[in-house]
């Protein structure tokens, strides 16, 4: 018995609307998010992740009527993530119906954020999201690796790595490890970066940023990460979820069995 | 501990006290002859995926925590998130583990799901602190050893020889767990032959645990069949169909 290796397609969302863009900028619109979870469900997704992207918190209504429909719908885990500022958006989401929820610019401002949502409900719906990129422009951690806001274009200087251990302390119950130098090129996940997570946190790490191709997936693994996340990829169709587990259970990684074709 | 198995009948002489006694009308049978069930709300667990996957599953389904309706239901599915000491005093709170013990006293079916499987154990141990379960079974849920926890995603489980709960489930088939404390032991011995032993289904991850419980009218999964696509379909089918 042995825990398989989750594969999660990401749906960008803004206004209850798929989108996804290649570096978080050049947003290409590509519909309704309920339909696409229903297509990966079906192709055997282990999980699914909504990022709401919506700007305006007044439109955050949208976000909890697609989760609510999506739940209703979808019978593998769902995790938001995505504006969540507080245990009271906390709260919402999960009512709404998803499992898991995403933190990263407010935990980032304030920390005991993380405490208060796992004591609140517990840790295992905490994922603390970090959006990371090599220093470069005189920042200098001791990972090498510093943590990033607004979608990759603002550096804080604060070590990546330390973030994710500090998270984890304070209640994080998964890492999602995005590589922000590598999102959207689909030159593959940086594994260095994932190496260097997973040698200090013994929570999950979830593998985010640069999946181009089959022979990218393997490698996040070898490098320590327990999930395998990609958008474009699969939201394009350059690659289907069975090919991804087939081609990590040809390199020896337990997964999930994938419905019979047709 | 009662031979649960042998007193299913909830009309049984030793359950003339217990929900028997609510009149037919307002015992919340389904439309069309389906099972009722009801998921238990007490403020700790994904209600309504519960709710849409026991749907999907065949049954007539309500979310409540009133106890007159928990107690009138087919089947009672008690769900649960989050720290065991918190979900075991807010069932308190909500009379839940009254509503439960009077189901069993009567031979009536309840599934416990994740934390609201943890907490059927003697007691928990979270954080050093020791919390008193509902003292169902004997045990204590502790802290689960491995390299990375909590252990979150889809294993395999080794179903209890001639298993309800895994009839017609493939040996293959995984299932979605996400926690980090479990029973790491099964405690309680049964040396009467008269009495059916309960049915212990144990997983793995960095070692063995208990992964479900079938113990007469009172089932258990540490997983979430809720979300565990189609095998947690049947799982919640084979459940109903024992209502």
């Amino acid at each position: 018995m042995t825990l398989a290796v989750r594969v999660i397609p990401c749906l960008d969302v803004d206004g209850g609307r798929v989108v996804k863009g290649v570096n978080f900028r050049n947003l290409r619109d590509a519909g309704d998010p309920v339909e696409m979870a229903k297509v990966y469900d079906a192709e055997g997704a282990d999980e699914l992740t909504f990022l709401d992207i919506t700007a305006s918190s007044g439109d955050r209504e949208t976000t909890y009527e697609m989760v609510r429909r999506t739940a209703e719908q979808v019978f593998i885990p769902l995790t938001v993530g995505g504006g969540v500022r507080t245990v009271a958006d906390v709260d919402r989401l999960l009512r709404a119906g998803a499992d898991k929820v995403g933190v990263n610019t407010a935990a980032i401002a304030r920390p005991e954020l993380i405490r208060e949502i796992a004591e609140r409900f517990g840790r295992q719906v905490l994922v603390l999201s970090v959006d990371a990129r090599r220093c470069g422009d005189g920042a200098t951690t001791p990972s090498g690796f510093e943590v990033t806001t607004h979608g990759g274009r603002r550096g804080t200087g604060t070590d990546a790595v330390e973030w994710a251990r500090q998270a984890a302390e304070l209640g994080a119950g998964e890492i999602l490890l995005n590589s922000m130098d590598a999102d959207g090129t689909k030159d593959g996940y940086d594994t260095e970066m994932i190496a260097a997570v997973r040698k200090h946190v013994t929570v999950p790490v979830v593998a985010s940023g640069g999946a181009g191709r089959l022979d990218h997936f393997p490698p996040a693994i070898d490098a320590g990460a327990d999930a395998v996340l990609a958008a474009s990829v699969f939201h394009f169709g350059d690659l289907r979820i069975g090919e991804v587990k087939e081609t990590l259970r040809t390199a020896g990684c337990a997964v999930r069995g994938t419905p019979a074709p047709g | 501990m009662s031979d649960r198995a042998a007193s299913t009948a909830s009309a049984g002489p030793g359950a003339a006290a217990a929900p028997a006694a609510v009149p037919a009308a307002r015992r919340g049978e389904g439309q069309g002859g389906r099972k009722s069930v009801v998921v238990f709300d007490y403020g700790f667990g994904n209600v309504r995926s519960a709710e849409r996957a026991v749907a999907r599953a065949g049954a007539e389904v309500e979310i409540t925590g009133d106890y007159e309706r928990a107690m009138a239901a087919d089947g009672l599915l008690v769900p649960g998130v989050g720290a065991f000491a918190a979900c075991m005093g807010g069932l308190k709170e909500a009379r839940g583990d009254w509503v439960v013990e009077r189901r069993l006293a009567g031979g009536r079916p309840v599934l416990g799901i994740c934390v609201g499987m943890q907490i059927l154990f003697e007691q928990g141990v979270e954080h050093g602190v020791r919390t008193d379960g509902m003292g169902e079974w004997p045990g204590t849920v502790e802290a689960l050893e491995a390299d990375v926890v909590p252990h979150m995603g889809w294993n395999t489980v080794e179903a209890a020889a001639g298993s309800r709960m895994f009839a017609g489930i493939d040996a293959a088939e995984r299932f979605y767990f996400v926690h980090s404390y479990a029973a790491r032991r099964w405690e309680l011995e049964v040396h009467n032959p008269r009495i059916t032993a309960p049915a212990v289904t144990w997983s793995t991850h960095g070692e063995p645990f208990v992964a479900a419980v079938e113990n007469g009218p009172l089932w258990a999964a540490q997983f979430h069949p809720e979300k565990s696509g189609d095998a947690g379909a049947l799982l919640l089918k084979n459940w109903i169909e024992t209502l």
